[in-house]
């Protein structure tokens, strides 16, 4: 049995999964960055080969994606995470169309046909608004963890309008909402829906087509999930590996290198 | 650009002889300059040089001078000093380098250029009268703006023999001839017709060879990169439009492009996809923006900035030198037309440049300085995407300011633009076979 690997080694986390020769996925980890890139994909890529209970050399073929895809350097080669999100998304939910990832500084939007191949992408742009950090932003300020600020944002019944557009600013408008005596649960439902209409800004400028999947560590956000179907108008796909398929995608690209390897050429039958 | 190797004397005497031109431009800038001459301030979108220099006039474009701080990575230096004066980060970077050019005295990295003494544009660029102004506020100068009449939408284009097309002909040429006594004041010398009938005959010549070195680029590989070696052919279509210099360059320049197709030697050595530039080109970074395409084996085939930044010139219109002012004004006319048809009505020209040129894929670039070339390029993206099934990426930065410009975050989306058209080639080769 050959095994891929995908190492995503992202802004704010990398991630690592290993596929085995029918797609499945047979090991998975999560590390934190931190300065030390390399070292991150290194880790990264350790661990899932400990979860898996296998060894590195049993693993023919990696490939490296994200921001930090290049100090992947045990990797034979590198696809952006752009077309690792698409490919995982399709690969996940086979009637994928758009795909929305949402990661610690960049939402994608992304366009894919039936393969899995690109049609059209969109990123934001030299601002962190509407991404993960937002959140992160919102976290800060509240004293909560990000991962009671789904949960919290959905008891809300208010929303507060979030006007600003800046990650910076979040925490003072957030902080300034608070002095009015707006209540916590509300003050979070804003910053949700408020993260979920940039998204939605940018889901539109490459076109929403059915069925979309919501893909990155922030799918994990119980309320991002509602509040992007309510300004999306439809359900989106959430997975538990939404957080992976990004490194589910290169997994699937490296296990493309080692079938097409075996396929003997024209010339040699 | 393929560098020196199969026959010295030719392949790549282009850009040799265009950075010797651009030197010997501002030598001569700076003379006058030192000398204390005013110049003529002119924009590349209907420069008029042909006639101004029959004045004698040393001619100044601001817009290149602007450009060449980017490009020598000094841009932030002036456009800090313009923003320490009181203007506005988001005012266009090319007139803020000027503004701290002019408080620098004319100094440059390439020389010092004299102050104005007249300023002469187009309504092709709106930002172009509203810089005029402040040269007048600076140095109190004339400043002439001509109003060229512009397409009324697209493909309405109307030509000779047409009634609105000799209306507005008439039109333009009412105007250059209130234009020519205020030269004749400002530069002192008389207009001699003559010496416009050989600097037009200078421009057909110039004009005839452009448009045939911008077809050469039809073929495959291609012998020239629109973004990198264009923008140096672009310098010389401008500086040296209407002179013997000028015409002998392009005349050359055909002929290092005819012995490049007929020897198949290309740009890269692996042409793997042909591509289309949309927009004005990333300036602070621009030998590493076009690496990040040409190190993946895309180059950029052609591009709306060689016709728009050469003034609609690449047209090829020729002049009638037996009617000299009503065909420099039917030619201001038809160009600058046209170079604002390649900013606004970017579509047909497109789909015709697809097939023209056999292109992959369309690379939109909008930038933070310039709302006339970028605020429709979305409009126009969607347009292209409609008529045509071809590949096209958008990805924004600016032509001046490195302060938004990423190199990370340009080369994420180019290397994602160039594993989407491999799977598509991927995708049709399944198909036929």
């Amino acid at each position: 049995m050959a095994y891929a690997a995908g190492v995503d080694v992202g802004s704010t986390q990398t991630k690592a999964v290993i596929i085995d020769e029918e797609r499945a996925i047979v090991a998975r980890s999560l590390t934190m960055t931190g300065a030390n890139v390399i070292r991150a994909a290194e880790e990264s890529f350790a661990e899932a080969l400990a979860a898996g209970g296998l060894r590195e050399e049993e693993v023919e073929y990696v490939v490296g994606t994200g921001y930090g895809r290049y100090k992947v350097t045990f990797g034979n080669t590198q696809v952006t995470e752009i077309s690792c999100h698409g490919r995982g998304a399709v690969h996940m939910f086979p009637d994928t169309r758009t795909v929305v990832d949402m990661g610690g500084q960049d939402t994608k939007a992304i366009r894919v046909a039936p393969t899995g191949e690109i049609v059209d992408f969109c990123m934001n742009d030299k601002c962190a608004a509407g991404t993960g950090r937002f959140l992160g932003a919102a976290s800060s300020a509240l004293d909560i963890p990000l991962d009671e600020l789904g949960p919290t944002a959905l008891r809300g019944e208010k929303a507060v309008k979030i006007s600003t557009t800046c990650t910076v600013f979040a925490e003072s408008e957030v902080l300034s909402w608070l002095g009015k005596g707006k209540r916590i649960e509300d003050i979070l439902l804003g910053v949700h829906q408020s993260i979920a209409a940039r998204s939605t800004g940018l889901l539109r400028r490459v076109g929403v087509e059915e069925q979309v999947t919501f893909t990155g560590g922030v799918a994990r956000n119980v309320a991002m999930i509602d509040a992007l179907n309510r300004s999306l108008g439809l359900s989106v796909n959430v997975s538990d590996d939404s957080h992976y398929m990004g490194a589910l995608g290169a997994a699937l690209f490296a296990l493309d290198h080692i079938l097409a390897a075996r396929v003997p050429s024209r010339q040699a039958s | 650009m393929t560098d020196l190797t199969v026959d010295g004397t030719i392949v790549g005497r282009g850009n040799k002889d265009g950075a010797r031109l651009f030197r010997e431009w501002f030598d001569g800038l700076t003379q006058a300059a030192a000398e204390g001459r005013g110049g003529a301030y002119v924009f590349v979108m209907g420069s008029l040089a042909e006639l101004l220099r029959t004045f004698d006039l040393p001619i100044v474009f601001p817009e290149i001078n602007s450009l060449q701080t980017a490009v020598r990575r000094v841009a932030h230096e002036y456009l800090n000093e313009a923003e320490d004066y009181g203007y506005s980060p988001d005012i266009c970077g090319y007139v803020k380098a000027d503004v701290a050019t002019q408080l620098r005295g004319g100094e440059l990295p390439m020389g010092r250029i004299p102050k104005p003494a007249i300023a002469v544009y187009t309504n092709a660029c709106n930002t172009y009268i509203k810089w005029a102004e402040i040269w007048e506020r600076m140095y109190d100068i004339p400043i002439v703006t001509l109003d060229v009449p512009g397409s009324r939408a697209d493909g309405a284009q109307t030509w000779p023999g047409n009634p609105d097309f000799e209306n507005d002909r008439r039109y333009v040429q009412a105007q250059l001839e209130e234009l020519i006594p205020q030269l004749e004041r400002v530069a002192g010398v008389a207009f001699d017709i003559d010496r416009l009938r050989e600097s037009m005959a200078q421009a057909n010549a110039m004009s005839r060879a452009w448009k045939r070195v911008l077809e050469l680029n039809r073929s495959r590989p291609s012998v020239f990169n629109a973004l990198t070696d264009g923008t140096i052919f672009l310098g010389v279509a401008n500086g040296f439009r209407g002179s013997a210099e000028g015409a002998r360059y392009f005349e050359e320049l055909v002929e290092e492009m005819e012995y490049k197709g007929e020897h198949g030697i290309g740009t890269l050595t692996d042409e793997l996809y042909r591509l289309i530039f949309v927009g004005v080109p990333c300036y602070p970074i621009f030998r590493r923006f076009s690496e990040l395409f040409t190190e993946l084996g895309g180059n950029f085939v052609s591009s709306t900035y060689l016709r728009f930044a050469s003034g609609g010139t690449s047209l090829g219109f020729e002049y009638d030198v037996s009617h000299p002012l009503e065909s420099l004004a039917e030619g201001l006319l038809v160009s600058v037309r046209d170079a604002m048809d390649n900013m606004f009505f970017q579509t047909g020209i497109l789909l015709e440049m697809i097939d023209d040129y056999a292109v992959d894929g369309v690379v939109y670039h909008p930038i933070k300085s310039c709302r006339t070339v970028s605020t429709g390029l979305a409009d126009n993206r969607r347009a292209l995407m409609a008529a045509r099934d071809v590949p096209s990426l958008f990805i924004e930065s600016d032509m001046m300011d490195r302060r938004v410009v990423s190199e990370a975050q340009l080369k994420n989306r180019i290397d994602a633009f160039f594993e989407g058209l491999a799977a598509r080639r991927q995708q049709a080769a399944i198909r036929d076979s």
